[in-house]
C-alpha cells in the first residue's frame, strides 16, 4: 500500500516537473538568446508528461488489459510521430497553414477524448463534471472546424476573401446559444445521448462560421486564438480527468495565446475585435471599414485573395524569419513563393 | 470532490496567469516560433488519450483514446520539429548583417 502511494506521489513530482518546465519554456521563447533552450525544455516536459502517464497506467490499468492497452499506445505514439514528422518538415512558407492543421489534430484528439468520457459516464455523470465536459467538447470542436477552415483559407484552397451574409451575427449568435442551451440541459439530464451528437454538430458548424467572415490578412491573429481555445479546452479536460498538469499546461496555452493573438493584431496594426468577431463588426460598420482599410494598407477587401495572401506571407515572414535574416535569402523565398501563387 | 474542484481553479487561476505575463513582453521577432511551440504543447491532451486508453472500459472508449492519441502525438511532434527548423534559420542568418554575406542559408 505505502509503495503504491509512494508511487502515485512519484508520479504527482514528475507532472509538477513537467508543468515548470512547460512554464519555463515559453518563458524562454520570450527572447532568441533562450528560444533554443526552451523548445529543449517544452520537449522534455512533453517527454516527462507522456512517461509519467505511461508509468501511472503501469500502477492503476487492469492487469488483463495492460499489455494490449500499452502495444496500442506505442502503436498510436508510433503512427502519430508518423504523421508529425512529414508535417514538421514543410516549407517555411507553408508554416501558418500547417500550424493551424496541427491545431485541428489537437483539437480532434480533446474532443474524441471528450465524446469517449461522456458515452463511458452514461446517465450517471456529475452536474460538474458534465458541465466541464460540454465546454471541453465545444472549445474542442469549434477549434477543429475552425482550424480546418483557417488551413483551408492560407492554403488557398479556399476563398480568402471573408464570406458574410446578412444576419450572420445573429446566426452565429444563435448557434451558440443553442449549443450551450444543449449543454446546460444536458448537465441536468445526462442520459439524453441523442442530444449530444446535436452539441458537437453544432459545435463543429460554429467553428467554420467563425472563421469564414475573416480575412486571409487576418488568418495569423485567428490560429494564435484558436491554439488558445485549444488550450482552454485540454484545461477542461484536466477537470473533466482531475488531472493537474493537463489544467496548468491548458491554461497557460489558454491565456498565452489569447494574449499572443491581442499583441499580434496591434503589431500587424489589425483590430483585435475584428479578428475575435469576425464580420460581426465588419456589416455594421463598413465605412468606416473601408477607411481603415486604406491606412493600414492591408486589406481584407474582395477580390483580391492573391494580394492578401502576399501579405499574410509578408506578415508571417516578417514575424519568423526576414527580420533576423534583413531582406536575405529567406526573405528572396517568402517573395518567390508569394510571388509565384 | 469538491475540494478536488476548488484545488483544480486554484491551480489554473494561477497558471492562467502566468501564461499571461510570461508572453507579455515577447520580442515581435518570436511570434511565430511562440505560436508554433503553444501549438505542440496543446497537444498535453494526449495525456488524457493515454489514459483512456489505459483504462479500457469499453471497446468505443478504446479506439477513440488511440485515435485521439495520434492525432495528439502528431501535433506534438509536427510541433516541436518546425519550431526547431524555425529556430535554426535563426542561427545561421543571425552573423548575416555584419558580414553582408547571405552565409549558409538554412535549408527549408
Amino acid at each position: 500500500m505505502t509503495e503504491f502511494v509512494g508511487s502515485q506521489s512519484f508520479i504527482g513530482l514528475i507532472y509538477l516537473i513537467a508543468s515548470a518546465l512547460f512554464i519555463l519554456a515559453l518563458r524562454w521563447m520570450n527572447a532568441p538568446p533562450t528560444a533554443r533552450r526552451g523548445i529543449l525544455a517544452g520537449e522534455t516536459g512533453m517527454v516527462l508528461a507522456i512517461g509519467g502517464t505511461l508509468l501511472q497506467l503501469g500502477i492503476e490499468g487492469k492487469l488483463e488489459h495492460i499489455a494490449i492497452s500499452y502495444g496500442w499506445i506505442f502503436v498510436a505514439l508510433g503512427i502519430g510521430t508518423a504523421i508529425g514528422v512529414p508535417l514538421g518538415l514543410v516549407q517555411m512558407t507553408a508554416v501558418p497553414q500547417r500550424t493551424a492543421l496541427s491545431h485541428a489534430f489537437g483539437a480532434f484528439c480533446v474532443t474524441l477524448v471528450g465524446t469517449a468520457e461522456y458515452y463511458l459516464g452514461g446517465t450517471n455523470i456529475p452536474p460538474f463534471k458534465m458541465s466541464v465536459l460540454c465546454c471541453e467538447v465545444i472549445l474542442g470542436g469549434l477549434t477543429v472546424t475552425g482550424s480546418l477552415m483557417a488551413a483551408g483559407k492560407l492554403q488557398e484552397v479556399l476563398p480568402q476573401r471573408p464570406i458574410t451574409f446578412k444576419g450572420q451575427n445573429l446566426f452565429n449568435l444563435s448557434m451558440l446559444v443553442v449549443a450551450i442551451g444543449i449543454a446546460v440541459y444536458l448537465v441536468r439530464n445526462p442520459g439524453a445521448p441523442h442530444l449530444y451528437p446535436v452539441m458537437v454538430g453544432i459545435a463543429l458548424v460554429f467553428g467554420v462560421m467563425l472563421v469564414i467572415p475573416i480575412g486571409g490578412a487576418d488568418m495569423p491573429t485567428v490560429i494564435s486564438l484558436l491554439n488558445s481555445y485549444a488550450g482552454l479546452s485540454a484545461a477542461a479536460m484536466g477537470f473533466v480527468l482531475n488531472n493537474k498538469l493537463l489544467i496548468v499546461a491548458g491554461a497557460l496555452d489558454g491565456s498565452s495565446g489569447f494574449i499572443l493573438s491581442v499583441i499580434m493584431s496591434k503589431a500587424m496594426n489589425r483590430s483585435f475585435t475584428n479578428v475575435l468577431f469576425g464580420a460581426f463588426g465588419q456589416v455594421s460598420s463598413e465605412p468606416r471599414r473601408r477607411g481603415s482599410r486604406i491606412r493600414d494598407g492591408s486589406g481584407t477587401g474582395t477580390a483580391q485573395g492573391a494580394g492578401t495572401l502576399r501579405r499574410t506571407h509578408q506578415a508571417w515572414s516578417r514575424c519568423a524569419v526576414c527580420d533576423s535574416s534583413g531582406g536575405g535569402p529567406n526573405a528572396r523565398t517568402h517573395e518567390r513563393a508569394a510571388g509565384g501563387s | 470532490m469538491g475540494t478536488a474542484l476548488v484545488d483544480g481553479l486554484f491551480v489554473f487561476m494561477l497558471a492562467g496567469f502566468i501564461g499571461f505575463e510570461v508572453i507579455k513582453r515577447i520580442s515581435p521577432l518570436l511570434h511565430t516560433p511562440l505560436m508554433s511551440i503553444t501549438n505542440a504543447l496543446d497537444a498535453i491532451a494526449v495525456v488524457g488519450a493515454i489514459v483512456l486508453v489505459g483504462r479500457h472500459e469499453s471497446t468505443l472508449s478504446f479506439i477513440l483514446g488511440i485515435l485521439a492519441v495520434i492525432a495528439a502525438t502528431s501535433n506534438i511532434v509536427g510541433g516541436f520539429l518546425i519550431t526547431d527548423r524555425m529556430l535554426k534559420m535563426f542561427k545561421s542568418s543571425r552573423p548575416n548583417p555584419k558580414t553582408g554575406a547571405a552565409g549558409t542559408p538554412a535549408k527549408s
